[in-house]
């Protein structure tokens, strides 16, 4: 089993909610399939969905929601 | 009261014009910024700085009571919220004065009727100004909005009272969606304003976007002649002009008045810019809504009229009355801006902050670049993009058009991407340049894909 690291295409603001009120896009420990979004970052007043490039298992979220990131910045952890 | 003391609570290139102007009054400037923005051009050329609070605008940009107590720690005596952020708040306004300081820009009261979609357009009406087709004020429900309808016919916007910016809108073109978008727009305005209050208006095909610029000191008001602001990517203006173009002197004359007359109506104090939309075929030009703020585009008004703007908006809060009278402002020549922003025109406008590794600025005679960029400096990615407005000024529209193009053929911003290949193209463009377009020209145009990597290429290679 390795493990698969989901990193930030863009700098900017990292967000794991569609919007403030809605349940988060994963929760620790959940599958990923590829192509699922698994966050949002808001750049420059835009938003861009973080999808994870291949499936794996137990996501493990290395941010919290709202939390600044970098370029290429590691935003979770799967099993792959 | 004069102001001897002024705390600028904004950010990029607007902050660093505010500092030079309350600078050349003699004013001591205190720059306000984020943990993001220390190393800004406005916190540099500031006399002084406070820190208001981490990156994101909410907890800083925004935060009212920072903001007021940074002000009251400084010693400040006035405030000047620039644009965006909290620029139009009615409630900051009015939190700046209870502090005992003064905020540039009109009271409190005048930002919030201005500021009510339904209200301003009321107030447009009583003042004589020629409005949109539309509802008088908020519909009450469905029955009224659709008899409503049925006089002004289709197309028509269903508009929050309380939406801005181009939030809030949906335009319905039959009854059937009509009944469909109405009660979906009255309960998204609710959620997304707190305000489910709609309006109705009809929707002027073919219409180009004309502001006219105003000054009041509360007593007297003046205008500063018009711009034309049409080429515009999801309602965001790209390129602005003074004067709009094709403008006979019976309507600029009826234009500029009727914008007059409305800040007459509300005793405008500060600046502010009444906007229209302006038919070009049939000369007709309706109110859209009053901005009770500087604007972006301002510096294109400055270089026809050569009138300092911010500099007056600082004067007129300190108490002084207008130094300027209406019979001696005058437009000679034309002006065009460019707003440029840190996206990949040629990607989908993909936001690109960065490190500017780079910068080479053109200079000379009717050149005039608004910035917060220095080489060195990197572009935090928290906030809008905007990096510099390339503004031109020439004696007739013609060679501004060209005077621009060289100009943005000259700047170099290295290590991002920006917006310069849109704006060089456009400044090539033949429909720009004989002024054939209207608000609904340029996102068909970059549908068409003029600036994908090959067809620059292969024009490069010409």
């Amino acid at each position: 089993m390795s493990k698969l690291e989901i990193k930030a295409p863009m700098p900017g603001t990292f967000y794991r909610k569609p919007s403030p009120d809605s349940p988060a896009f994963k929760s620790d420990g959940d599958d990923v399939a590829a192509g699922d979004v698994v966050g949002l970052i808001e750049v420059m007043k835009s938003f861009h969905e973080v999808k994870a490039e291949a499936a794996g298992k137990a996501i493990r979220f290395l941010l919290e929601d709202s939390d600044a990131i970098m370029a290429g910045q590691t935003i979770a952890e799967i099993d792959g | 009261m004069a102001i001897r003391s002024l705390l600028i609570a904004n950010r990029g290139e607007i902050a660093v014009r505010i500092v030079r102007a309350a600078q050349s009054l003699g004013i001591r400037a205190v720059q306000a910024h984020s943990a993001a923005d220390a190393e800004s051009l406005a916190v540099r050329m500031a006399d002084d700085s406070v820190l208001i609070g981490p990156p994101p605008a909410a907890k800083s940009y925004l935060n009212i009571e920072a903001i007021i107590a940074a002000a009251k720690d400084k010693g400040i005596d006035a405030i000047h919220p620039g644009y965006g952020f909290l620029a139009e708040n009615a409630d900051f306004a009015q939190a700046v004065v209870d502090a005992g300081m003064i905020f540039v820009g009109p009271d409190a009261a005048a930002i919030r009727l201005l500021g009510d979609k339904v209200a301003a357009r009321k107030v447009a009406k009583e003042a004589g100004v020629p409005t949109v087709p539309g509802s008088d004020g908020r519909v009450a429900d469905m029955d009224e909005a659709r008899a409503l309808v049925e006089e002004i016919g289709f197309p028509v916007m269903i508009k929050a009272a309380a939406g801005g910016g181009g939030r809030g809108i949906r335009i319905v073109d039959s009854f059937a969606e009509f009944e469909k978008q109405f009660p979906q727009a009255a309960s998204e305005a609710a959620a997304a304003f707190g305000d489910g209050g709609l309006y109705i208006e009809k929707v002027i095909t073919k219409a180009r976007h004309v502001e006219v610029q105003i000054l009041g000191d509360g007593t007297d008001v003046i205008h500063c002649f018009e711009r034309e602001c049409s080429l515009q990517r999801r309602r965001q203006k790209v390129w602005e002009e003074a004067p709009a173009f094709g403008l006979s002197p019976e309507i600029r004359e009826k234009l500029t008045a009727s914008a007059v007359a409305l800040g007459k109506q509300v005793g405008y104090k500060g600046a502010g810019t009444v906007e229209y939309l302006y038919d070009g075929d049939t000369h007709d030009f309706y109110f859209i809504e009053v901005n009770t703020r500087i604007q972006v585009e301002h510096p294109v008004t400055e270089m026809i009229t050569g009138i300092d703007l911010v500099a007056e908006m600082i004067k007129i809060a300190g108490g002084a009355p207008l130094s300027i009278r209406q019979e001696e402002v005058a437009i000679s020549g034309h002006a065009i801006e460019c707003r440029i922003n840190a996206e990949d025109p040629a990607a989908n406008f993909m936001p690109n902050p960065g490190t500017v590794d780079r910068l080479s600025v053109p200079e000379g005679e009717g050149i005039r670049f608004d910035t917060m960029l220095y080489e060195g400096y990197t572009v935090p990615p928290f906030y809008d993009s905007l990096l510099g407005k390339m503004i031109v000024h020439a004696p007739d529209r013609a060679s501004a058009i060209a005077a621009m193009g060289e100009a943005l053929a000259k700047l170099e911003i290295g290590g991002i991407r920006t917006t310069v290949p849109l704006h060089a193209a456009l400044a090539q463009n033949a429909d720009v340049r004989v002024g054939r377009f209207d608000t609904k020209w340029l996102e068909p145009w970059l549908a068409g894909n003029p600036l994908r990597p090959e067809t620059t290429k292969a024009e490069h290679a010409q």
